[in-house]
């Protein structure tokens, strides 16, 4: 069988990744490592630059800018224990375009991968499937055809789950070579998490989210909507690429093709900006902002709201959607910012204070997560990701467009 | 169970209890930082050994956190060699220096088809984290800080070693000074490796490249015993 994809063992991301960070040393680029963005500076509806927490010292600090790119990943990190994706994936970049007045869109397509391990939510590669792995239940059957896509799998596994069948991955009959060969860090992994050997037993699995195909809403230049001279690239970004469903491996080709598009855009956009500087509003906010965070008082522990936000995220806005389930998990995300006044952080030290940053996180999670249950509701039909009870069919006469959300900008 | 971590603010060790269950080192941090001491810091991310953040030492060794299970008394300290920021957070920031004094990335591109069997070759030195376990396993370290150093030194050889790599002489010029002959074998670096990476062996492979670019082990012109091969003349 032909291959559809390029790709290096079970790793193709990671070195890409490296490939691309050796050759940034060679051109000299630096790295501010710790920076945490806050907020992107925008004056007339033009972007400014930006303002970064440093975890060095704990200084609010500015970087003017004329053009900026956004690369800060998708909104998978929301469903907290529920994904494959690392804790900071919380969609802060998309929560800081909402707030400076920016558009985001399509936020209610959140790819659910079918095979993450049972206990752990790690990833097991397509690649898996794609070299010829089964999907089975508890009794043994097979239930669906491996190579449909992910949104199809995701939905056969959870129905089995919902009638009390565990469902695993079968590699078994690949042999050991093959599967040392094609997949050895899955291998390494199923044996540290699950302690079983893939080449000898069934790997259990469930489905847990995995990419977010909405986000920030650019336009074909790659430029945000709303904020001109501001870019958007990768999972952050809805470049419209991946529908309402991923492929897999497509957004490797998403970054490696549209990254150095969205760096000629900026650096053109560059040209004919205006030479104009930011003052130091924003900046002052967001100084006030950080105290104010420091000042409050904690007398509710965010990092259960976090895991609960993730459970519910999951449960009722998750791989199959009922309208009343999602307006019950609108008023628990709505209790839950209520809530956030009680909410502060423990750790009072100006630097590397990680417990504030994980805090920023968490409020991005919850600025997002109404949104993408809005979209949700809004949308009576299913595609793609989105699923819902009762409306099963796509309606391309009523839904055949994009939910675009953008607020008004303060003044 | 109860683990202990070295802690930064005052230099102690603290001892934390957990529940017996079995978990991740990494799960057990995010636990008693949800639960018991959210000023524990340390850094995270991917869970699942891909990221290279979350690197500590555990009893002496060099662990991923996210692929290392927590026992009863474990002693959990932060990478040797490195600044600590805060707690079991290092600055890595100097180490990846020696990346750079090591020009450790394609010198100059050209074209050449590679076969799966090429491919191969350098697909273990490629699979590369930059967790820094082995920096902080290298006894070189205690001695020469300026040492480049396991992971500079494979990823060095790892682009020489490229059949699209035209230039192997530039790296090969840039590994001799406080590189590939200061190394003392000991294979602590490939111990320490949680990807199974041998940079000792890679270290040896490019010393073999220098010599054929007409290098020497300096060591070995120390050791001469004021043997003269010139007689005196």
């Amino acid at each position: 069988m032909p291959k559809r994809a390029c790709y290096a063992q079970d790793y193709t991301g990671l070195k890409i990744l490296h490939t691309l960070y050796d050759s940034c040393l060679k051109a000299e680029i630096d790295f501010l490592d710790d920076h945490y963005l806050l907020n992107l500076i925008v004056d007339e509806g033009c972007i400014k630059g930006a303002i970064f927490l440093d975890s060095h010292t704990g200084e609010i600090i500015q970087i003017n800018a004329k053009a900026v790119v956004l690369a800060t990943g998708g909104y998978g990190g929301i469903y907290h224990g529920y994904t494959t994706n690392s804790y900071g994936s919380t969609g802060d970049g998309i929560a800081v375009v909402l707030r400076a007045g920016g558009a985001v869109s399509d936020l209610e397509f959140v790819q659910f991968h079918p095979t993450a391990l049972k206990r752990s939510s790690i990833l097991m590669s397509e690649s898996a499937r794609g070299e010829g792995g089964y999907l089975v239940n508890s009794e043994g059957e097979r239930f669906i055809d491996e190579l449909k896509p992910r949104d199809e799998v995701a939905r056969a596994i959870f129905r089995q789950e919902q009638e009390g069948k565990e469902v695993f991955l079968d590699v078994r009959h690949l042999g050991e070579e093959k599967l040392m060969h094609l997949l050895p860090q899955e291998v390494a992994l199923c044996k540290l998490h699950e302690h079983i050997d893939p080449a000898k037993a069934l790997i259990p699995i469930k489905p847990v989210a995995h990419y977010s195909m909405g986000g920030i809403e650019v336009n074909s230049s790659l430029e945000v909507q709303g904020i001109q001279g501001c870019f958007a690239v990768g999972e952050c970004a809805n470049a419209k690429v991946h529908g309402a469903n991923r492929l897999g491996g497509n957004s490797l080709l998403e970054i490696t093709s549209l990254g150095r598009f969205a760096g000629d855009h900026a650096h053109q956009y560059t040209r004919s900006a205006s030479n104009k500087e930011a003052n130091s509003t924003q900046r002052d906010k967001d100084q006030k902002a950080i105290e104010a965070i420091y000042a409050q008082a904690c007398t509710l522990n965010f990092y259960e709201k976090q895991q609960a936000l993730g459970k519910l995220m999951y449960e009722k806005v998750g791989i199959q959607r009922e309208n009343t389930q999602l307006l019950q998990a609108m008023e628990e995300v709505r209790a839950m910012q209520e809530m956030k006044e009680q909410m502060g952080i423990a750790d009072k030290s100006p630097i590397h204070n990680q417990n504030l940053i994980e805090y920023l996180e968490f409020s991005s999670a919850l600025l997002l997560a109404p949104m993408i249950i809005s979209s949700a509701l809004a949308r009576n039909e299913s595609r793609g990701a989105h699923y819902k009870i009762g409306f099963e069919k796509q309606d391309d006469k009523h839904f055949a467009k994009h939910h675009i959300i953008q607020w008004k900008r303060e003044i | 169970m109860t683990i202990t971590i070295l802690r930064s603010h005052n230099k102690q060790e603290e001892a934390y209890p957990l529940e017996d269950k079995e978990r991740t080192l990494l799960k057990a941090l995010t636990d008693i930082k949800a639960t018991q001491d959210a000023s524990l810091t340390f850094s995270a991310g991917c869970r699942a050994s891909v990221c290279g953040t979350c690197a500590v030492r555990v009893n002496g060794k060099e662990q991923l956190a996210c692929a290392y299970k927590v026992q009863d008394q474990d002693v959990i300290e932060p990478l040797q060699y490195h600044e600590v920021l805060r707690d079991l957070k290092v600055n890595k920031s100097l180490t990846k220096k020696t990346l750079q004094r090591s020009t450790a990335w394609l010198q100059t591109f050209q074209e050449a088809s590679l076969t799966p069997k090429d491919e191969k070759f350098s697909e273990k030195q490629s699979d590369c984290i930059l967790c820094d376990a082995c920096y902080s396993a290298c006894p070189v370290y205690a001695v020469n800080p300026d040492f480049l150093g396991p992971f500079a030194l494979t990823r060095a050889y790892r682009y020489s070693s490229d059949k699209r790599e035209a230039d192997t002489k530039t790296l090969v010029d840039n590994v001799q000074s406080n590189g590939v002959w200061d190394c003392i074998l000991c294979a602590e670096c490939t111990l320490a490796c949680p990807k199974g990476i041998d940079p000792k062996t890679d270290i040896l492979m490019l010393r073999s490249l220098s010599i054929e670019q007409g290098y020497t082990d300096p060591t070995f012109v120390q050791q001469s015993f004021g043997f003269d091969p010139n007689a005196g003349f």
